[in-house]
């Protein structure tokens, strides 16, 4: 299928990613601001749900300035694709 | 496979319940998003070839790394102990960069869509029919199965009756495969490997907390135990007994050439995260990014697993109402407060749903390319195979979830199904290895050694081994056996045919046999990623460094 038409990409999964866990680090980490003291015991006196919250924003940032950086290279010449 | 305890009932509530929902929202909308980019077959089945390799790579490794492989490889520690590691570091590992140096360039490079494909070129229809039949067959029965198990798991920890999670799961994996094919796998896939990362870390930190961190779990274990339980060598000179049933010959031929081989070289729903990359280079690639992921999921998986055990002495043993297979979900409800809990519920759906996608994308490629466009309907136009494929999509699914429902009440049935076909790979690889580096290798004896490895492998467990004619002390050790077997017949049968029967003239193989260049590669190379070249993307090195680390890896278990 060598079409002429411009094929049209497939989106960028950085972008996916990286705001999927900013707000899941969003919804977690003011889980663990408000984190009650049955919370705090469950997990052995860790507040997990802060530490995990900000380790997933890190995470969506990270995913979120590398899309900023280095954007998607523009797609080859459509008609070098195989077949 | 068994019900899971009552007892494990999760405390959720509805911060849990927006994390799970939001999951599925975005999951549907990858689904959607995926859509437009797919015009052609090509699309569809391999999307587009157009991946980087670390989205093919994380895909590669999130494609094994399913729910049934987490709750297993952590039940195996909680069984075995440090003996699970074999699994990764010399189970996976040198497989995988196998794959990545030697095998990719064949796969890639011959531009084929599938691994059957690629039998049918170098032998011929018959090998190929075979396996691709195989192939599809197994697929459709372990993406049941593994519907079926997440059922089981859901019911415990959520209460959701078993129909629900099996009607839920199943539509959700069939509408993002229809919509989007393979790219939407794959995209899938590698969010889920993150979102399935943020669940296992908390909850290997708390539990390590909990049990005094390493040197609490390690002498807390080694005192109820014994020193073995954190060795990876220890207990395993031949004619030792140890609780694993395999000795250091069986683990390292069995499982770490043969069975692991098999595996990670010939399975079509790994192979195929690779042959949907840019580019060579993307593709070889492909399973050495996966290789550094792999090495350390031990620490997330079999640790939480040996966790588990010190918290719940009773668990595996007849009579607690848990069994290895919950050491996560113990952990789970015991230590991780609403909202990191919901992660983790999300994390182990998406793993479920994950390792079924994996299964259906690779089952209709086969099914729609190597059965229905090579035998059934012959040359028809492109936007034809493509509308098959989504068709064969859908019934894929649909035959998985009927089949998690047969599983339901035939478990046993199952089980021994799984072991049948997973003695399938063992002489794939084999017929594939001496294909690619013997020019003498005949179509006939593809398919005989193919034929005969695998009745070898069931003859061995189902016969010599389950009605006891030799004495092998568990199913795991019987295992690594059989697949020894099941590949040196399927290497004698195949040489012995090759020489009593014609080979193929060299001209149809090129580009399929080591020393051969195909007709493509001989103009010159597609300009690739002018970024190849920088040092950490070399293979070679990727590879030897995968390699050079697993065997570090392997020290502090064997001193």
């Amino acid at each position: 299928m060598r079409g002429n038409r411009k094929q049209r990409r497939l989106f960028d999964l950085r972008l996916v990613i990286g705001g999927l866990f900013a707000v899941y680090g969003v919804i977690v980490t003011a889980a663990g601001i408000a984190a009650s003291d049955a919370d705090l015991e469950k997990a052995q006196g860790i507040n997990i749900n802060l530490w995990t919250g900000l380790g997933m924003l890190a995470l969506g940032a990270f995913f979120l300035v590398w899309f900023r950086l280095r954007p998607q290279a523009p797609p080859p010449d459509p008609d070098a694709g195989e077949r | 496979m068994r019900q899971l305890a009552e007892g494990l009932r999760l405390d959720v509530d509805w911060l849990d319940y927006t994390i799970l929902a939001l999951y599925f929202a975005v999951v549907l909308g990858i689904g959607f998003a995926a859509r437009r980019s797919v015009r052609t077959s090509l699309d569809f089945f391999l999307a587009g070839r157009s991946l980087p390799a670390w989205v093919t790579g994380l895909a590669f490794v999130a494609a094994n790394l399913g729910a049934t492989e987490i709750l297993g490889m952590a039940a195996n520690g909680a069984q075995y102990g440090a003996y699970t590691v074999h699994w990764y570091w010399i189970g996976a590992i040198p497989a995988m960069v196998f794959l990545g140096l030697v095998m990719m360039p064949f796969y890639y490079g011959s531009k084929v869509h599938s691994v059957p494909e690629f039998l049918l070129h170098r032998f011929g229809p018959s090998s190929h029919l075979l396996s691709s039949v195989i192939f599809a067959v197994s697929s459709v029965l372990i993406a049941g199965v593994n519907l079926y198990a997440m059922a089981i798991v859901l019911q415990a920890l959520l209460g959701w009756p078993q129909w629900v999670a099996i009607v839920v799961a199943g539509f959700f994996v069939l509408a993002y495969i229809t919509l989007g094919g393979l790219s939407s796998a794959v995209y899938n896939e590698v969010l889920q490997f993150f979102v399935i990362l943020a669940a296992l870390i908390p909850l290997t930190v708390v539990g390590l907390k909990r049990v005094g961190g390493w040197h609490g779990l390690s002498s807390s274990l080694r005192h109820s135990r014994g020193d073995d339980f954190l060795s990876a060598w220890g207990g395993t000179g031949i004619g030792h007994g140890n609780p694993l049933g395999a000795n250091w010959l069986t683990i390292t031929l069995g499982l770490g050439f043969v069975l692991s081989f098999g595996y990670w070289t010939t399975n079509f729903a790994e192979v195929q995260r690779a042959l949907s990359a840019k580019d060579l280079g993307a593709a070889r690639r492909t399973p050495l990014i996966a290789a550094f992921p792999k090495l350390l999921i031990p620490l997330v998986v079999v640790l939480p697993g040996m966790i588990a055990l010190v918290m719940e002495p009773a668990l595996g043993r007849d009579g607690s109402g848990l069994a290895y297979n919950d050491a996560i979900p113990v952990l789970m409800r015991d230590l991780l407060p609403n909202g990191v809990l919901g992660l983790a519920v999300t994390g182990l759906l998406a793993a479920f749903m994950a390792g079924m996608a994996a299964n259906v994308s690779s089952f209709n490629t086969v099914f729609t390319n190597d059965i229905w466009a090579a035998y059934v309907r012959k040359a028809r136009p492109d936007a034809y195979y493509l509308a098959t494929g989504r068709r064969v999509t859908a019934i894929g699914v649909l035959a998985g979830m009927g089949t998690a429902f047969i599983a339901s009440s035939f478990s046993n049935i199952m089980n021994y199904l799984q072991t049948l076909f997973s003695f399938f790979n063992v002489p794939l690889f084999c017929v594939f290895i001496l294909g690619m580096f013997w020019r003498r290798a005949t179509p006939a004896a593809g398919f005989w050694g193919l034929l005969s490895g695998t009745v070898a492998a069931m003859l061995n467990y189902f016969w010599l081994y389950k009605q006891g004619v030799v004495a092998i002390p568990s199913d795991q050790g019987a295992n690594f056996v059989s697949a020894i077997v099941a590949f040196a017949v399927g290497a004698v049968v195949t040489v012995a045919v090759s020489y009593a029967t014609e080979p193929k003239p060299v001209e149809s193989l090129a580009g399929f046999v080591y020393g051969t260049r195909s007709p493509e590669a001989a103009a010159p190379p597609a300009p690739g990623d002018p970024g190849d070249a920088v040092w950490y993307r070399r293979p070679a090195l990727l590879g030897w460094g995968a390699v050079v680390l697993a065997a570090v890896c392997y020290v502090p278990f064997s001193l």
